[in-house]
């Protein structure tokens, strides 16, 4: 294996600050509740202090959205909301670095994915939106389709900026006004988005951003004059939510775990799959609810498969997320890398093997080797749980039939991936996925312009693309 | 020079008078021919000499245009929308400059002249909001009665002449070229024929605004003697007639026929004030249906 001289990029480019306050109205004020310590989950060292909303500032955060959207948005015409989220789309491309870097302190993610995925898609999502805030009308929703008014967003920290804008962009281009809260762990980019949202001078209460923990995000979703609530989060957060809303009339939709299926087929181009099975479960730390965490490769290639891939994983490099060679960064938070841990020892208690890459980790911050196991049967939790973590769960198949039937076996249904040199084969076996998002021959692939979106208990409401827009509107 | 050009410079010195020449491949040659003719405002006064743009030119920018299609139509719809958005971008800056042009050669008031410019720099982003968004609305997935997957995409057609509107110098002729080249077609467009000076200035715009050469290319001259050259042209996909003397409209359709070009229907009179609809996107698009067979 190569060694590597390390190549960190320098955390001054992050701009940090010794404290972040909450975004309401289009002033930065000091919330009223208790201000969180966030930490950069590869050292465990505190960042920053942020302020974080107390239930009087939900309401002044909902009170301004709600001005905001009767006064200006609501009725201000497509053609100029969209040279606004043009803006921001632009202010988003210029500040990348900064923000690549600043994620990837906040979030623990490898800075080559905060470069070349996070920041990059997020401004894409601006832009796409952007253009379709003067286009409604061509959208197939009727000749004028109306906004719905303010919507309450709450979104994960897997992603930190790109849920922000995968729940902003649309949100304002369809003319809605915003109250969102970012995940406890990473409140940071969104308070750096905030910034250039009023750098791009949107009018004040357009969009608020709260930082804070769940009880925050409860009251968002919960404030009788939210019109619509969006959340990205686990499932039973999502249940807790749609039970919340029940008969409220309110909008909802969801996007939430999964525990997706990734087929490799006998005739699959094996050395291009491993590469596609690596991205699909190693990607993010495996922190991506459409991750590939559940490997099913046909009994015959399956011992060849693993070889490889266990050679491959091996020359995975776990570190310091800020230098540009990590392959993976750190896990989150603590409280992840416990869940992880439980996980892991509960594969092995049920009988599964385990094998996890022999690759050196940092003393401290919060890491974990990547991990597979093989002789998993679907009844272990392994199979079932979405860990959310470097762990690949290993089943195999003997017919095209079985590989579909053990795909669909989870009450999940975010997406799946096919690994197979038959063209009829991938769009057979696409046609037969319970999962809103099937990618063949790759994985995890992001495009504003393509909806994503999950069925059954992965939830409801695609974001991205035309259909992406039916969440944001009365329709 | 006019007033409203020189509208803003000291009194006592002396301006620079540009030289107004042809768009071809990204550079700004004179015409072949050595030829020129003078260009009035509206109420008559000289304001330049515009280059009279020859059979040759026209043939060069044909060459161009299709040098530049397989770059450009190859282009992702995102990049290719950022580059759209850019030209606005370029445009709001020479806001002041495009204002003078118009007012001259259209002969409106400031404040009229004002909402033209902002009118063309808005429609350019409406545009540029399309790029990425053609096929979500115009193509499909087409659910055939068979073991088939079948889906259906709009594709640029190749390369269109453009003979711009004869009245509406900068923002007619930015409502008639963006959606050519919003889907990826090239273009090679004759200018109004007498008001031809923000047409050029749009392409010093073009030029410096990351659009890769030979996607526009602009010339100016006699409208009815160039436009039967682009209508008869074999490497020339698709005709839109807007600006064509209502004389030669018919000849020209007929030439079209010799390549069987795409010719955009001619509407009686257009607003350019108004938000387009999707004809202009629509007319210079391809539909190509694509079937797979599915099955194990």
């Amino acid at each position: 294996m190569w060694e590597y001289a390390p190549a960190p990029e320098s955390r001054d480019i992050a701009n940090l600050k010794p404290d972040y306050r909450m975004f309401v109205d289009g002033q930065f004020v000091e919330g009223g509740g208790e201000p969180l310590k966030t930490i950069n989950p590869g050292t465990e060292e505190v960042l920053a202090e942020v302020s974080t909303a107390a239930p009087a500032d939900v309401d002044k955060a909902v009170k301004a959205a709600r001005r905001a959207y009767d006064r200006v948005w609501g009725r201000m015409p497509g053609s100029e909301r969209a040279k606004y989220i043009f803006r921001i789309a632009r202010l988003v491309q210029e500040r990348s670095r900064e923000l690549a870097v600043l994620e990837s302190l906040d979030n623990g993610k490898p800075i080559k994915e905060s470069r070349d995925v996070d920041v990059p898609t997020a401004a894409a999502h601006f832009f796409y939106h952007a253009g379709w805030a003067d286009k409604l009308g061509h959208a197939g929703y009727g000749p004028d389709p109306k906004p719905l008014g303010v919507a309450g967003q709450v979104i994960p920290w897997n992603f930190p900026l790109l849920m922000a804008a995968w729940k902003i962009a649309p949100a304002l281009a369809c003319g809605n006004t915003v109250v969102l809260k970012p995940a406890e762990t990473t409140p940071l980019s969104a308070l750096v988005l905030a910034e250039i949202i009023q750098q791009a001078d949107l009018p004040p209460g357009v969009v608020n951003i709260l930082p804070g923990a769940g009880d925050v995000g409860a009251a968002v979703v919960s404030h009788p004059d939210v019109d619509k609530v969006a959340f990205t989060g686990s499932t039973d957060v999502g249940k807790v939510i749609q039970r919340q809303l029940a008969g409220t009339g309110k909008k909802l939709t969801l996007e939430l775990g999964g525990k997706a299926a990734n087929i490799v087929f006998d005739d699959a181009p094996l050395d291009q799959a491993v590469e596609g099975i690596v991205n699909g479960i190693f990607f993010n730390q495996g922190h991506v609810c459409c991750a590939g965490s559940r490997l099913l490769v046909q009994e015959s290639v399956a011992e060849e498969l693993l070889e490889k891939l266990r050679v491959r994983v091996s020359t995975l490099r776990v570190g310091d997320p800020l230098d540009k060679n990590t392959d993976i960064g750190a896990i989150n938070s603590r409280e992840q890398l416990t869940r992880i841990e439980e996980l892991t020892a509960s594969g092995e208690a049920e009988g599964a093997q385990r094998w996890t890459s022999s690759c050196p980790l940092p003393d401290k911050g919060f890491y974990f080797a990547p991990t597979v196991f093989s002789n998993v049967s679907q009844a272990m939790r392994i199979a079932r749980e979405e860990i959310f973590g470097p762990v690949l769960s290993v089943l195999t198949f003997r017919t095209p039939d079985e590989a579909v039937a053990k795909a669909n076996n989870t009450p999940y249904g975010l997406s799946a991936g096919i690994w197979t040199e038959k063209g009829s084969r991938i769009l057979w076996a696409a046609q037969k996925m319970r999962a809103g998002v099937v990618w063949a021959n790759t994985f995890n692939r992001f495009d504003p312009t393509a909806p994503f979106g999950g069925y059954q208990e992965s939830g409801f409401g695609r974001e991205g693309g035309r259909t992406g827009l039916e969440a944001y509107l009365d329709v | 020079m006019s007033e409203r050009i020189s509208l803003g410079r000291a009194e006592n010195r002396i301006a620079v008078a540009k030289t107004y020449k042809l768009y071809i491949g990204g550079a700004f040659p004179r015409s072949e021919s050595g030829r020129s003719y003078p260009v009035n405002d509206a109420k008559g006064a000289f304001l330049a000499n515009a280059a009279q743009g020859s059979r040759k030119d026209a043939r060069d920018a044909v060459a161009a245009a299709r040098k530049a299609f397989g770059g450009w139509s190859g282009a992702t719809a995102y990049n290719r929308g950022q580059v759209l958005y850019r030209v606005a971008e370029v445009l709001e800056g020479r806001r002041e400059q495009f204002i003078a042009e118009v007012g001259a050669a259209e002969g409106v008031a400031v404040k009229k002249a004002q909402s033209l410019v902002d009118a063309a720099i808005d429609r350019w982003v409406w545009y540029a909001g399309w790029t990425d968004k053609i096929a979500t609305v115009l193509g499909a997935s087409n659910p055939v009665a068979g073991p088939y997957f079948s889906f259906s995409v709009p594709e640029p057609t190749g390369v269109v002449a453009v003979l711009a509107p004869q009245q509406s110098s900068l923002l007619g002729l930015v409502s008639v070229v963006a959606p050519v080249i919003a889907s990826g077609n090239t273009a090679v467009v004759v200018a109004s024929q007498d008001r031809p000076l923000p047409a050029i200035t749009l392409s010093e715009v073009l030029a410096t605004s990351d659009l890769p050469g030979g996607v526009v290319n602009i010339l100016t001259g006699r409208t009815a003697e160039i436009a039967p050259w682009l209508a008869s042209h074999g490497d020339v996909n698709a005709l839109d007639p807007t600006g064509a003397p209502e004389a030669v409209r018919a000849d020209l359709e007929r030439s079209a026929a010799g390549t069987v070009k795409r010719v955009l229907r001619a509407r009686t009179s257009e607003d350019f004030t108004r938000e387009p609809d999707l004809a202009r996107l629509r007319a210079f698009l391809e539909s190509k249906t694509v079937w797979h067979p599915v099955g194990v």
